[in-house]
């Protein structure tokens, strides 16, 4: 065989491999990642009534660690999933200087009411009738999850459900701040 | 029950699938019939069962299983009967079942057909196309499975994809999916020629019609895809160089570069490493469509969701281009060529720019596809290539395919005399010169447009031209004109469905020219009441209206059009409001017509109906799309039609053939 065939023999495969590698590398970036512009910057402040009728209101909370989550009952399986996470995060953290406040997302009384019941949610838990808190926080698809410092400052934004280990990593390092 | 059967039915056919493959493959090495007969009854049983989990699905939608995630993930309680058929392939789990079920539709008919016929090829064909079935499966019992249970079972479901609740959901997937698993039967082949080391033309004689079937539906779902970017989701246009658009665009083009080739081959045994490189490509890219859409590496309108699929596919992926490659050039010195290139102005080197023009357009598209990946991984930066690219690049390369168009068929083989070409290139230049001349008479400004159609139109001569003379021809021999027209389209199929095929091309890229260079636009906030004209249409909106259906509610605006001669038609475009989706779906309306098409979409309105925003487009020779692409398919159709034999089986009454 010739030397020039020789080479090709190796070279024919070998050339996807470049490509190969290429495409591999796409898992490790993430085509939706957008940087939301909100964090860094002073949370919206927000008042709203809840499912119980009792007023929340963001102001309330400064000093506290809060974590925002938006939810609706129709968004399946992600909310679902998410939801006894976040209970059990409430559990655990409210007697250490963390609120959670609930904003229900687009959605209709009823089956809100029944998501809520079905999860035995205990934290504040209030529809956005108009829609104003989920634009001011920009929020782009349900669930999204904000997390709010103890100055009032957005730092980090969660698109698509949370963990038990990702709220606990946020609400910590959060804590751990002075206020 | 249901998720338990169809797991079990899935991993059964997994197992079948890898054992009638190692066992084909054994009964080629060692000869030995018993093996082969075995694997057959597993492509069978392979058959059988993923039948069975398509029955299964389609059953679980049926009843509202929503035990079933991919179910409950996919349909409502309020989910129209139509589209829960539809539904089971809406999502990712779905589609690769109905990947498995036509591959194993396609593998029980080679079986059927080479099992006595090519009983060299054959058994390693079995065991290629077995390996690739249990790559899918594979994909169906691990990464992506369909049955999975979903515990506690909701009392309702998420829903469809509303864009997806459209009648060309029913046909765009099914044929794409026709078209990408289609080439897996030339890619077995040539693997399985490349294995035994029979890289004569016997694979390209015996798949030819296989390549065509698989292009065939390819382009129609393309087509289809087009149509419902076009009606479905309102903007207007019918391809948008989205990822995934271009995922099926690209084994499109080299599929076509690769039907071409093939003749090459077949009549002057050249190009023989390059036939087996462009299939390993078009199958490579078939499942690398896939993998885009389904690995979430790239953006895109389509893209299903992210999970470990995309791995699974990337590295099959691998496996598949590595292992073909490597095959290739094992066989490297099997591969020389027996002919070679006499001149440059001949058919050969018609056909060799035709391929080099289809490959370059593939490696742009993929080049654009993969640019936000590449200068991520090289910048750091996300950034994306949009049409402005790919209508540069690829511009130009299609309008010297539509003149290779023209060539190819006609030009002489080995070396075209002076002759040759005055004989066949004389009447149609003139032709397409003197069409855009009078075209620019006419007023046709736009220097593309006036390109595009001087190079269809002397293609369309050189066919006319070409037909003519053969049918004269025969009319000689004594048919009447019917006669020697149908006669010569149906003796010679393979070449007039080739050029019914070109002209459909022709029609479809006039349509893109003209849609590109004279459709026209404007949006505007009307009072109810109040009109406004756009093109020679005035357009009156007369009111909203809210109707509640099954799944969704939505708001429906009325408008009367009337054109320059009266009272035109009404058009009642609207807003879709799905509780399961955040923002609300437009529903076009239009009237299509064959020169223009009225496009009119409902943007913000007023809750108590006083006043909307509505988009007009007026979209001109969209149509001649729709025209060219069903012209392709009868013309592909013609081509797919066995090659008659010397004589007919039954000859009709009063007619003799001509000797």
């Amino acid at each position: 065989m010739s030397g020039r065939s020789r080479v090709l023999r190796w070279a024919i495969p070998l050339a996807v491999v470049p490509v190969l590698v290429l495409l591999a590398y796409g898992f490790r970036t993430d085509p939706r990642d957008i940087p939301s512009p909100l964090v860094g910057k002073p949370a919206s402040s927000f008042k709203l009534t809840a499912f119980d009728g009792k007023p929340v209101a963001l102001e309330a909370l400064r000093g506290q660690v809060v974590v925002v989550n938006f939810w609706a009952s129709w968004c399946y399986p992600a909310c679902y999933e998410e939801a006894p996470s976040l209970e059990r995060a409430f559990q655990a953290y409210k007697d250490r200087g963390v609120a959670m406040v609930g904003v229900n997302f687009q959605d209709k009384d009823e089956p809100a009411r029944r998501f809520l019941t079905q999860f035995g949610h205990t934290f504040p838990n209030a529809p956005d009738p108009a829609g104003r808190v989920s634009v001011d926080y920009g929020v782009y698809g349900v669930p999204e999850t904000y997390f709010i410092d103890k100055k009032g400052r957005v730092r980090f934004k969660q698109v698509g459900p949370v963990s038990d280990e990702m709220l606990k990593q946020q609400i910590e390092r959060l804590l751990a701040e002075a206020a | 029950m249901t998720p338990e059967l169809g797991y079990a039915a899935t991993v059964a056919a997994l197992i079948l699938a890898v054992y009638g493959s190692g066992a084909a493959a054994l009964s080629a090495v060692r000869g030995r019939a018993d093996l082969r007969l075995s694997a057959e009854r597993a492509a069978v049983g392979v058959w059988l069962l993923v039948t069975t989990c398509m029955a299964l699905l389609i059953y679980a939608f049926l009843t509202f299983d929503f035990s079933v995630r991919y179910v409950a993930g996919n349909t409502n309680l309020g989910t129209p009967f139509y589209y829960r058929i539809t539904a089971v392939w809406g999502a990712l789990e779905g589609s690769i079942i109905l990947w498995a079920f036509m591959l194993s539709i396609y593998t029980l008919i080679v079986v059927a057909r080479y099992r006595r016929t090519q009983p060299q090829l054959y058994p390693w064909v079995l065991a290629v196309m077995l390996g690739i079935s249990a790559f899918f499966l594979l994909v169906m019992t691990i990464p992506a499975p369909p049955f999975e249970r979903l515990s506690p079972i909701p009392a309702d479901g998420r829903g469809l994809n509303p864009l997806l609740e459209d009648s060309g959901m029913i046909t765009h997937p099914v044929a794409l999916y026709l078209g990408f698993t289609g080439f897996t039967v030339p890619f077995a082949f040539a693997m399985a020629a490349l294995i035994i080391g029979r890289t004569g033309e016997e694979w390209i004689t015996i798949t030819r019609r296989w390549t065509i079937v698989a292009w065939y539906f390819l382009s129609l779902g393309l087509l289809i895809g087009g149509w419902w970017s076009y009606h479905v989701l309102g903007w207007g246009g019918y391809w948008a160089w989205d990822p995934v658009e271009n995922a099926a665009f690209m084994p499109w083009l080299t599929g076509t570069a690769f039907l071409h080739s093939v003749m090459i081959q077949e009549r002057r045994r050249m190009l023989k490493l390059w036939n087996l490189t462009l299939i390993i490509l078009t199958f490579s890219l078939t499942l690398f469509g896939t993998f885009l859409t389904r690995s979430g590496i790239i953006g895109s309108v389509h893209a299903f969701s992210q999970g470990s699929v995309g791995q699974f596919f990337l590295g099959f992926l691998a496996l598949i281009v590595l292992g073909a490659f490597s095959l290739l050039a094992w066989r490297l010195e099997r591969l020389h060529a027996q002919g070679e290139l006499d001149s440059i102005v001949s058919r050969e080197s018609a056909f060799l720019l035709n391929n080099l023009f289809l490959v370059a357009a593939a490696f742009t598209v993929f080049f654009g596809t993969v640019f936000p990946l590449l200068s991520e991984a090289i910048k750091g930066t996300k950034v994306s290539v949009g049409a402005p690219f790919f209508n540069l690049v690829n511009i130009p390369i299609f309008l010297a395919l539509i003149f290779l168009m023209g060539v190819g068929p006609l030009i002489a083989w080995r070396r075209a005399s002076a002759e040759n070409l005055r004989r066949n290139f004389l009447k149609p230049v003139a032709i397409g010169i003197v069409a855009a001349l009078v075209c620019r008479l006419a007023g046709v400004a736009n220097a593309l447009v006036l390109l595009c159609l001087a190079l269809v139109v002397f293609v369309a001569a050189t066919i006319a031209l070409d037909f003519a003379r053969a049918a004269r021809a025969r009319r000689r021999t004594g048919d009447g004109w019917l006669d020697a027209t149908w006669g010569l389209a149906l003796k010679q199929n393979r070449r007039y469905g080739g050029f019914v095929v070109h002209l459909g091309i022709l029609v479809v890229a006039l349509g893109v020219a003209g849609s590109q260079a004279w459709s026209t636009q404007t949006e505007a906030t009307l009072n109810r009441g109040e009109a406004m004209e756009l093109a020679g249409y005035t357009i009156r909106f007369e009111g909203l209206e809210g109707v509640e259906e099954s799944n969704h509610a939505k708001v429906v605006g009325t408008f009367t059009v009337a054109d320059r001669k009266g009272p035109y038609t009404v058009l009642t475009p609207a807003k879709k409001f799905y509780p399961q989706e955040q923002t609300p779906i437009a529903a076009v309306d239009y009237r299509l017509g064959f020169m223009e098409d009225l496009y009119l979409v409902l943007g913000e309105f007023a809750r108590d109906g006083s006043h909307a925003t509505i988009k007009i487009q007026v979209n001109r020779m969209v149509s001649w799309l729709w025209i060219g692409g069903f012209l392709l398919t009868l013309g592909a159709a013609l081509a797919i039609l066995p090659e008659p034999r010397r004589k007919p089986a039954v000859a009709h009454a009063g007619q003799t053939a001509p000797a």
